[in-house]
C-alpha cells in the first residue's frame, strides 16, 4: 500500500494516472454496437478481414513454437511439478480477481477468494498447493475486468483475434489491458522475483496447451474453418462466464421451422 | 328439489375445490416426474461414458461405444438438422436419413478422441432444472489437477422419448459449434449436400 501511495504522489505518476483513465474512458465508449439490422445469433465481427490475418499468424506460431515447447516442457518437467507451478501462477493472481469481485459488488465472491487466497498463500506454502479446494472451500471466481465491465453494463463490442493473445472482444481487450495494472502484488513484485512470476505464467500457458491437446489441435487443425470455430467457442464461453448467456438467448430447436420434419 | 340443488352446488363446490387444488397439484407433480427422468436419463448417459473411459480399451473401440451411446441417449435427428440448418430443409428425405448417419458418427470420432484428454476424469450429476420447454441437468467433470468443470444435459421428450439433444461443455454449445463448423464444411463444398455428407463421412 505505501508503494502504492507514494506512487500516487509523484506529479508523473499522476499524469500517467489520469492519462491511463482517460484512455480507458474512451476504449469503453469505442465498445462498437452492431447495426440495427444485424442478425441475432450471428456474431458481430466488422474487423473479420483483420482477424482473420491475426488468426493466421497465431496458428504459425502455435505450430512452429507453442505446440512443440508445450509437448517438450511437459515431457521434461514431471506432473507434480507442473501443477504446483500453475498453482502458484493461479493463486498469485487472486489479489485481481478479489478486487473485480469488489467492483462487481460481488462481496461473497471476494470473501471466497479472500479465504482461499489466505489459506493457500500460507497453509498451501505461497500456493504451490491447492489447500482450499482439498478443504472442500468455494471454487476460485476467476473474477476479470472484463467481467467487471459486462456488470457494469458495458456492450460486448465487436469480436476481435488479437496476435499472440488469441480471441477477445473490444470489452474483453480493455478488460485485459486493466488488469494488468490492477494485481496490487505486481507492485510489490520488483525484479529478479517478477520474471519468475512471469516465468511461471508462461509454464502454465504451457501445461494447459499440452492437457488440452487433443481439444486444442481438433479446433486449430481439424476443423473446416478454424477461425469461425474458435469465435464461436470464444464468445460462447466467455459469455457463458460474464453470465451474459443461457436459457434467454438459447432457442428450443423443436421450435424452429427450418428444422420441422415433414 | 331446493335441497337437491343445494347437494349440487354443494358437490359442484366440492369439485370445483377438488379441482383447485388438481390444478395446482397436478403440474407440479408432473414436472417432479419428468425432472427425475431426466435426472434418471443423464444418470445412465453418464455410467455409460465412465464406464467406457475407465474400461481402458483401445481408442476405435471407445469411439464405437461413444456412438452407440450418443445414438441411444440423444436425438441425433434434431442435433444433425440443427448442424445443417436451414439447409435441412431443401435437403431430401434419403439425403438428410444418410447425412444423420454420418453426422452421428462423425460427432462420436471428433468428441471420442477428445476424452483422451479426459481419461482419469469422473463425471457427477449434480441437479436439474426446467429451462423454458426442457430439463436442463447439471453435472461437474474432476480432473485431478485440474479445476473442475461445468457441462450440462438439454434433454426434452418433444421428439416422443426423452432424449438430449444438446451439450453444453463450460456454456459451449454441442448444437451451436456444429452448426459453424458443418456450415464451413458446406461452404467449402459449395453448397452440395451430397459431397457433404460424403466429408462428414470422413471427418472427425
Amino acid at each position: 500500500m505505501e508503494i502504492l501511495t507514494s506512487l500516487t504522489r509523484t506529479a508523473p505518476a499522476r499524469v500517467l494516472r489520469g492519462l491511463l483513465a482517460l484512455c480507458l474512458v474512451a476504449m469503453i465508449a469505442a465498445c462498437s454496437a452492431p447495426p440495427a439490422d444485424h442478425p441475432p445469433g450471428e456474431p458481430f465481427d466488422p474487423y473479420e478481414k483483420t482477424n482473420r490475418g491475426f488468426h493466421s499468424f497465431n496458428k504459425g506460431l502455435d505450430r512452429a513454437v507453442v505446440r512443440p515447447v508445450a509437448y517438450t516442457y511437459s515431457g521434461i518437467v514431471g506432473d507434480e511439478v507442473e501443477d504446483s507451478i500453475s498453482r502458484f501462477a493461479s493463486n498469485i493472481s487472486m489479489p485481481r480477481a478479489i478486487i473485480n469481485n469488489v467492483l462487481q459488488g460481488n462481496m461473497k465472491g471476494a470473501t471466497e477468494d479472500t479465504y482461499r487466497f489466505v489459506v493457500n498463500s500460507t497453509v498451501g506454502f505461497f500456493g504451490l498447493f491447492d489447500v482450499a479446494t482439498d478443504l472442500n472451500m468455494p471454487a476460485a471466481t476467476d473474477a476479470d475486468f472484463g467481467e467487471t465491465l459486462a456488470v457494469w453494463g458495458v456492450r460486448e463490442g465487436a469480436y476481435v483475434e488479437l496476435p499472440v493473445f488469441g480471441p477477445s472482444t473490444e470489452r474483453d481487450t480493455v478488460g485485459m489491458v486493466v488488469d494488468l495494472f490492477l494485481n496490487p502484488l505486481d507492485y510489490w513484485i520488483r525484479d529478479p522475483e517478477e520474471y519468475y512470476v512471469f516465468g511461471t505464467g508462461v509454464s502454465s500457458t504451457l501445461t494447459t496447451r499440452e492437457r488440452l491437446g487433443q481439444t486444442i489441435d481438433g479446433v486449430l487443425y481439424e476443423s473446416t474453418d478454424s477461425y469461425a470455430q474458435s469465435r464461436s467457442l470464444y464468445l460462447q464461453n466467455r459469455r457463458f462466464e460474464v453470465g451474459d448467456s443461457g436459457s434467454e438467448v438459447y432457442l428450443d430447436p423443436y421450435d424452429d421451422p427450418n428444422l420441422v420434419l415433414e | 328439489m331446493m335441497f337437491d340443488a343445494d347437494k349440487t352446488s354443494r358437490r359442484g363446490f366440492l369439485g370445483g375445490l377438488t379441482g383447485v387444488g388438481l390444478l395446482g397439484f397436478v403440474p407440479t407433480k408432473v414436472w417432479a416426474l419428468d425432472e427425475a427422468r431426466s435426472m434418471a436419463l443423464v444418470d445412465r448417459v453418464v455410467n455409460d461414458i465412465n464406464r467406457v473411459i475407465a474400461s481402458g480399451k483401445s481408442e476405435s473401440a471407445m469411439i464405437r461405444d461413444f456412438e452407440r451411446i450418443f445414438g441411444r441417449y440423444a436425438d441425433v435427428s434434431i442435433i444433425a438438422r440443427s448442424a445443417l440448418g436451414a439447409d435441412s430443409r431443401r435437403a431430401s428425405n434419403a439425403q438428410l436419413r444418410s447425412f444423420t448417419k454420418a453426422f452421428q458418427g462423425y460427432v462420436a470420432r471428433k468428441y471420442g478422441k477428445q476424452f483422451r484428454d479426459f481419461i482419469g476424469s469422473q463425471i457427477e450429476v449434480k441437479g436439474v432444472r426446467r429451462v423454458k420447454t426442457w430439463h436442463e441437468v447439471d453435472a461437474t467433470v474432476r480432473l485431478s489437477g485440474r479445476s473442475p468443470f461445468k457441462v450440462a444435459f438439454l434433454v426434452s421428450d418433444r421428439s416422443g422419448k426423452d432424449l438430449f439433444f444438446d451439450l453444453m461443455i463450460e456454456g459451449v454449445s454441442m448444437r451451436i459449434s456444429e452448426r459453424s463448423e458443418i456450415g464451413a464444411l458446406l461452404d467449402a463444398n459449395n453448397g452440395d449436400i451430397d459431397k457433404l455428407i460424403s466429408a462428414v463421412q470422413r471427418a472427425g
